[in-house]
């Protein structure tokens, strides 16, 4: 053979015994391979590793790459991340493969006459920038927007931010962080009036309880689920499952909880009854550190075009919320929960007792819910209560699910109302944007306009006439995709689509523009525990691909905007990032240097004084607290935070006569959410070829439905066609079917509906009416 | 010529027979788990029948409890 067939060959061998090796840590959570990673690569050859965040989740694991010759061929768990700790998930391992796909976009393509011609890159940003220029001038500023993500880098969103907002001077900017982690966000602010998590991953070493709401974290968060397992083979620790389908990771925890969709609202509420008739109340905690206040109900779900919604918070008091808590006795909830009244109680005991350290977990279940705010209020109200919170091992902790959701999207700001400090309504914040930006206030406009779901409806509506999305593939993931592709292809939009591959939204822009790859690009992410990670440029991006920040710069220049993104191509990941700094400076959210960033494998903001706060509002811990008590929720005026009195309201759309299902979707471990990128790395496709609908059992018998039997799910929207999937990955509850939506083969969010919760605008994808029958 | 991975579980007690048996045999490799009862092997073969044989083999050594195919791949000739 010659050598090149070898070193493939070695290659491939060694992707095997690393496919082995992921399988067995799915199945031993902290197997230890890692002295024979090493051993697994071809002799003699020259590795040079580079540090860098994992693409593929919002965990933010440490890679370390292996490049020989100018290509990435190996990937292993950085055993110096205190994130991961040298662990790494099956997806984590294979990642790099995907940029060798064959159909990767390496030149920009231009459509003329019907047809995509390849376009050299500076003539089609001068496309981009002409047609976003006389776009504006023929139809104002508001006709412009921008969609990008959470998977772009923190360069990235600061510069498609100040570019809209600053140069243009419009907030025609989201992202489809919206679609994953808003209500966690207004959680957050209506709680705390302070965005993230107070804890972080080490709590996972001192918790004596996790609790997962609606949380799948053996497949979503592998790593962290592998660290919480570790714990109990450890010590006494014990993780509870509470969830609408059950899962592995209900198979792997002491105990599995199943409830009706949407009653969660109801169980939080009856956990706080609980506590408070059984007197587990920490009355002190309370007395000194908490607010009571309710606001608007009956919001309704966004599901008409135009819909706004603002909330107007009132205060109470503890004994108004006690006597609306008397709804919500364990008996009442239990007889629409499904969830038996000793299980409420043994929840509640959980949480009450004094001597249990407990740690609340959860992503999308509670996030992508039409009452997705409240719940976020709910769970902080269980922890406020019963002052289990910003102590190590005791917290709520709202997961994300991709890279830099919280670095970019929620940091920077890359949604409508936000500035990389701020909100846009707040003047101060303005100010402070406009100083940095070098741009008059007045430029800066002080009303959001778009949310995710509203800006693809503005597209149907001829009122968006441009459209750029980037690293982000709206026509899988939004919800009822089949109103918002064919207003995609209207004549009345020009899209413009930054990617790596193709996908169904490439395959409707007017440009499809080049990307580079993570590793192919220097950058920052943040993740979930307020973690910012840099990592150097590993490899040349193929052909003409390039950075998105930097497609950015060349289009802004080309507008006019030059002086306002003066960054030179070789340094602008640092030179944006020193600038985007500033925003950020002093005690509650100082980040770290980028010199730190380059040494270490990420610091967690408020980084002050050269160390990071790994407990926020915990005095002994956090630099920023000021009131001279233990705690100080200093993002609230007064340094309290809020519970809020939040009902039980149904969801907009529930199973009945003519479509009996609930309809459940989300993701599996092997994908990363549409697919375009795992999909093409064939380790992981093989293991996951195709998406399907599972059933529960008795359900399958009664109609007459086999595995692998083609089976048609409709909804009110549309209707998708899927293999059937009996006792296989997961076990819906009865009356429910699931269905994941990383197949582009098989559109699930046709069918989905787009309603949202009013306060986050972020849709639910856990919750709506189905019928099945068989294709 | 295909390039196969499986997790190999050993019989209890007999981690250390069945990694010998396995390195015995020269078209597999084996990395064991350090700290639990479980072998990574990744096998790799001319064709499907030298790999279908060396399969039979594998299946027929006693301290292998339990053998599990997790990826295959099938390479070109030169």
């Amino acid at each position: 053979m010659d050598q090149s067939v070898t070193n493939r060959r070695s290659f491939i061998k060694k992707m095997a015994m690393l496919s082995a090796m992921t399988a067995a840590a799915s199945m031993f959570p902290g197997i230890l391979f890692a002295s024979e990673q090493e051993k697994g690569i071809p002799k003699g050859a020259n590795l040079d590793w580079k540090k860098g965040p994992c693409r593929f989740c919002g965990v933010g694991c440490g890679i370390l790459v292996g490049t020989e010759n100018g290509k990435a061929v190996a990937v292993k768990g950085d055993p110096n991340s205190s994130v991961n700790k040298g662990l790494l998930c099956v997806k984590g391992y294979h990642q790099t493969m995907c940029i060798q796909s064959k159909d990767r976009l390496k030149h920009a393509l231009v459509k003329k006459n019907g047809k995509y011609v390849e376009t050299p890159l500076a003539e089609a940003l001068d496309i981009v920038a002409n047609k976003m220029k006389t776009t504006i001038a023929q139809h104002g500023k508001d006709s412009v927007a921008m969609y990008t993500s959470g998977q772009s880098t923190i360069p990235e969103g600061y510069v498609a931010s100040k570019l809209m907002k600053g140069a243009i001077g419009t907030n025609n900017l989201d992202c489809n962080a919206r679609l994953c982690m808003a209500s966690a966000v207004t959680g957050f602010l209506t709680t705390f009036g302070a965005d993230e998590p107070m804890g972080c991953y080490e709590d996972i070493d001192h918790a004596d309880y996790f609790i997962t709401w609606g949380n799948n974290m053996a497949e979503m968060h592998p790593v962290l689920f592998s660290r919480m397992l570790e714990q109990k083979s450890r010590r006494d620790v014990k993780i509870i499952d509470f969830a609408t389908r059950t899962t592995r990771s209900s198979t792997a925890s002491d105990r599995s909880i199943l409830f009706e969709p949407q009653t969660d609202l109801a169980i939080a509420n009856a956990i706080c009854y609980e506590i408070i008739k059984n007197k587990w109340v920490n009355k002190s905690f309370v007395e000194k550190h908490c607010n009571f206040s309710k606001g608007i109900t009956n919001m309704g779900y966004g599901l008409e075009d135009n819909y706004e919604f603002t909330d107007k918070p009132e205060k109470i008091n503890f004994e108004a919320y006690k006597e609306f808590l008397k709804d919500y006795s364990p008996e009442k909830v239990s007889k629409y929960s499904k969830v038996s009244v000793m299980d409420i109680k043994y929840l509640a005991s959980i949480y009450g007792d004094p001597n249990k350290k407990v740690v609340s977990y959860w992503c999308m279940g509670v996030n992508q819910h039409t009452r997705g705010t409240w719940m976020n209020n709910l769970i902080y109200n269980i922890h406020l209560l019963t002052g289990k919170i910003s102590k190590p091992g005791d917290g709520p902790f709202s997961l994300t699910g991709q890279p830099s959701a919280c670095g970019t999207a929620r940091e920077v700001g890359t949604f409508t109302h936000k500035l990389p400090h701020g909100v846009v309504m707040n003047q101060k914040d303005r100010e402070l944007a406009a100083k940095i930006w070098k741009v008059p206030v007045e430029k800066i406009p002080s009303k959001p306009t778009y949310h995710a779901t509203e800006m693809f409806r503005a597209v149907d509506r001829g009122e968006i006439k441009f459209i750029w999305t980037q690293a982000t593939n709206p026509l899988v993931s939004l919800p009822k995709t089949g109103r918002y592709r064919p207003a995609m292809e209207k004549e009345s939009c020009f899209v413009v689509v930054s990617d790596v591959f193709p996908t169904p939204t490439s395959d409707v822009a007017d440009v499809i523009l080049p990307a580079a790859w993570h590793i192919e690009k220097s950058g920052l992410y943040g993740n979930s525990e307020r973690r910012t990670q840099h990592w150097d440029k590993m490899v040349e991006a193929p052909g003409e691909a390039t950075a998105d920040a930097w497609m950015f710069i060349e289009v802004a220049k080309r507008m006019g905007y030059g002086d306002l993104f003066p960054y030179s191509k070789e340094n602008h990941v640092e030179e944006i990032y020193n600038e985007y700094r500033q925003f950020h400076e002093g005690s509650k959210h100082g980040m770290a240097p980028l010199e730190v960033l380059k040494k270490e494998s990420g610091a967690i903001w408020p980084y002050v004084e050269g160390k990071s706060t790994q407990w926020r509002f915990n005095a002994k811990y956090d630099p920023a607290c000021s009131n001279g008590e233990a705690f100080h929720f200093y993002g609230k005026p007064d340094g309290k935070a809020v519970i809020w009195q939040r009902p039980f309201e149904d969801a907009p759309e529930k199973p009945d006569a003519e479509y009996p299902f609930w309809l459940n979707t989300g993701r599996v471990i092997e994908h990363w959410h549409t697919g375009s990128m795992t999909r093409r790395i064939p380790v992981l496709h093989q293991a996951m070829p195709n998406a399907y609908v599972e059933f529960h059992p008795d359900d399958a018998k009664a109609l007459g439905v086999r595995n692998g039997e083609n089976i048609k799910v409709t909804s009110r929207r549309g209707y998708c066609v899927l293999p059937a999937s009996i006792n296989e990955r997961g076990l819906p509850t009865k009356g429910q079917v699931f269905v994941p939506f990383f197949d582009e083969n098989m559109l699930i969010n046709d069918v989905t509906l787009d309603a949202f919760c009013p306060i986050s605008k972020e849709p639910d994808y856990k919750k709506c009416a189905v019928k099945v029958e068989k294709a | 010529m295909p390039i196969k991975s499986y997790l190999a579980h050993p019989v209890s007690g007999q981690k250390e027979e069945l990694i010998m048996a396995l390195r015995n045999l020269k078209q597999c490799e084996v990395v064991p788990a350090e700290n639990q009862n479980i072998l990574a092997v990744v096998t790799d073969t001319s064709d499907e029948k030298e790999e279908q044989i060396l399969k039979e083999k594998i299946e027929a050594i006693n301290s292998l409890k339990l053998l599990s195919l997790v990826s295959g791949f099938n390479t070109p000739h030169n």
